[in-house]
């Protein structure tokens, strides 16, 4: 199927849309929209950070997921929380496979869950004494901890606890940070509420620890900031950084330390990968650090060699001359990995709906397979993650914000893509459908997807699941004898 | 009242309102010398704010308090 016009395209809306209650219609219909360069704002065609519709699927997660989950959850010498109920931490525990080195239960604690397991009688009597306690108990227990962030769940925030105070206390007692972090999941529309809360904690509580020390910097020292590590991508990212000469000082938060972040306002420059998630820390840095940020982009060789141009232009010429040297480096072993898939890949189409950055970041790495990305969206993105996407995405391709399960399915079914980049939840159902899927949240437990050598696993992942042989298996074999021949007679 | 910062340097300012995702050029603003900064503030996307009047600040970005007079939309 050739790509649709925009007329085409606007009448797929339309037509998807024509299902709802006139009330629900009207508020969809701001949240899908075709792509337009002549717009220069994104919010003249579509809206975003709202609140989902109630009685529709949406695949968001709440403010508790985007602090504890993302930002909190991968500084791996720290001690998470999560002060309620056992439930919210102990479905989200480790499955958003942020990869970090050491010794699990010793002195890291990455995949591991600790919480305060809420009680009827903590709802009724307050839960800050069991905090307390279960501080001291961690302390005893895990003593090579580098500090406990308390993560709050929804109840916390309804009876009103104070956990500012008990951290403040327990932090004296074991003389050790103790963050309290007031995510509960009920602030905000999305996750993306609980990545700002986040943020703000590590500004307040972190960030200033190590104010007026010491700290022995070189001129080229950098933090990546907004790489989560999924699978190794900070990895597969930092070591491109220290081959062009670059001092990485700091990761967050993926395979991160709290002593990394700690020393973050030493470095020169920051660099931001996530930009959804980590960029109200970069402005703070800015601000009261004079530390200047940027955007980078690891996805596929064209934006890696961009992105490191770029970041090289911050520094002298050394930096520069390095940069060169790695991109000439990797240059021929890219394109052996692209003279290897692009004759398997080329010209198929994908549709992506994931998080915060993935759908216009990836863009340019499916690009340099010669596929084309005919549907993006995400599903916690403010304004100006559309102002960032109208450029990089085609003409007349269709947007949607915080799409909901039935949309999704409708295009989907209309627009016919090759693949489908989302997450699990939607994972079954389109391959159920006979779309090929691929998870772009966890890499579909794969990965480094980033820098170069992620490009390798990228591509082999694309074609892996594009020319699976299963995709021609989708009728049961008796019925497929069946259909030939019938064809056969007709013939 | 609501929490902005203003980035860029001086002739080319950039407005910043987290709560609403607004990031936009001012296109004039009220008093720019360095005795007295601020006061009424309009932007590209047609908006209009208020800043106290103050002393230019020394580094930018800086977080400020801005009254909205006029919002685009």
């Amino acid at each position: 199927m050739t790509a649709l016009t925009r007329e085409e395209t606007q009448a797929l809306i339309q037509e998807v849309l024509e299902v709802y209650p006139e009330k629900a219609k009207k508020d969809r219909e701001k949240h899908l929209a075709v792509n337009d360069h002549s717009i220069e704002q994104s919010k003249k065609c579509i809206t975003s950070n709202r609140k989902s519709l109630p009685g529709v699927m949406t695949i968001r997660g709440c403010a508790y997921a985007g602090s504890k989950g993302v930002v909190w959850g991968p500084i791996k010498d720290m001690i998470h929380i999560s002060h309620g109920p056992v439930g919210c931490g102990q479905y989200s525990r480790a499955g958003r496979r942020n990869y970090y080195v050491g010794t699990t239960g010793v002195n890291t604690f990455g995949t591991m869950n600790f919480t305060s397991d809420f009680q009827e009688k903590d709802i009724v009597f307050g839960g800050d004494k069991k905090l307390a306690k279960l501080i001291g108990e961690i302390e005893q227990l895990f003593p090579l901890n580098k500090g406990i962030s308390v993560q709050s769940e929804c109840p916390i925030g309804l009876i009103g606890d104070d956990i500012e105070a008990v951290s403040k206390k327990a932090a004296k007692e074991i003389d050790k940070p103790v963050v309290p972090v007031r995510c509960e999941g009920f602030r905000g529309v999305s996750q993306s509420l609980g990545h700002h809360i986040a943020n703000d904690a590590i500004r307040d509580w972190v960030l200033p620890r190590r104010d007026g020390k010491a700290f022995e910097s070189t001129p080229y020292d950098v933090a990546v900031i907004g790489d989560y590590n999924i699978g190794g991508d900070a990895w597969s990212s930092r070591i491109l950084l220290e081959e062009m000469g670059l001092r990485v000082v700091a990761q967050w938060s993926g395979d991160g330390t709290i002593a990394e972040m700690e020393k973050t306002p030493y470095v020169k420059v920051n660099l931001i990968h996530c930009y959804r998630s980590m960029n109200y820390i970069a402005r703070h840095m800015e601000e009261k650090y004079n530390i200047p940020w940027m955007e980078y982009n690891f996805f596929g060789p064209t934006k890696v060699a961009e992105s490191l141009r770029a970041i090289a232009a911050k520094f002298d010429d050394k930096i520069k001359e390095g940069a060169e040297r790695v991109i000439a480096k990797y240059q021929p072993l890219m394109q052996a990995v692209i003279d290897k898939y692009k004759p398997r890949l080329q010209g198929k189409r994908v549709m992506l709906y994931v998080g915060g950055l993935r759908p216009r970041h990836v863009i340019g790495a499916y690009e340099d397979l010669g596929m084309e990305v005919v549907g993006t969206g995400y599903e916690f993105a403010h304004g100006d993650d559309y102002d960032r996407t109208i450029k990089d995405m085609g003409n007349a391709t269709l947007l949607y914000d915080d799409v909901t399960g039935f949309e999704f399915e409708e295009f989907v079914k209309r627009v016919k893509p090759d693949l489908v980049g989302s997450g699990i939840k939607e994972k079954f159902i389109f391959q159920k459908m006979g779309v090929p899927f691929r998870q772009m949240h966890s890499w579909d437990y794969s990965g480094p997807y980033h820098g170069y050598d992620g490009f390798a696993i990228f591509a082999r992942d694309m074609d892996m699941t594009l020319n699976n042989p299963c995709w021609g298996k989708m009728q049961a074999p008796w019925l497929k004898k069946a259909d030939s021949e019938t064809e056969k007679k007709a013939a | 009242m609501a929490n902005i910062m203003i980035q860029g340097s001086k002739g080319a300012y950039v407005f910043y309102l987290p709560k609403r995702d607004l990031e936009d050029a001012i296109v004039s603003m009220e008093f720019d010398t360095p005795e007295k900064w601020g006061g009424e503030i309009k932007l590209n996307n047609g908006g209009t704010y208020y800043i106290e009047p103050q002393p230019a600040p020394a580094r930018l970005p800086i977080s400020l308090r801005a009254k909205r007079l006029d919002a685009a939309e």
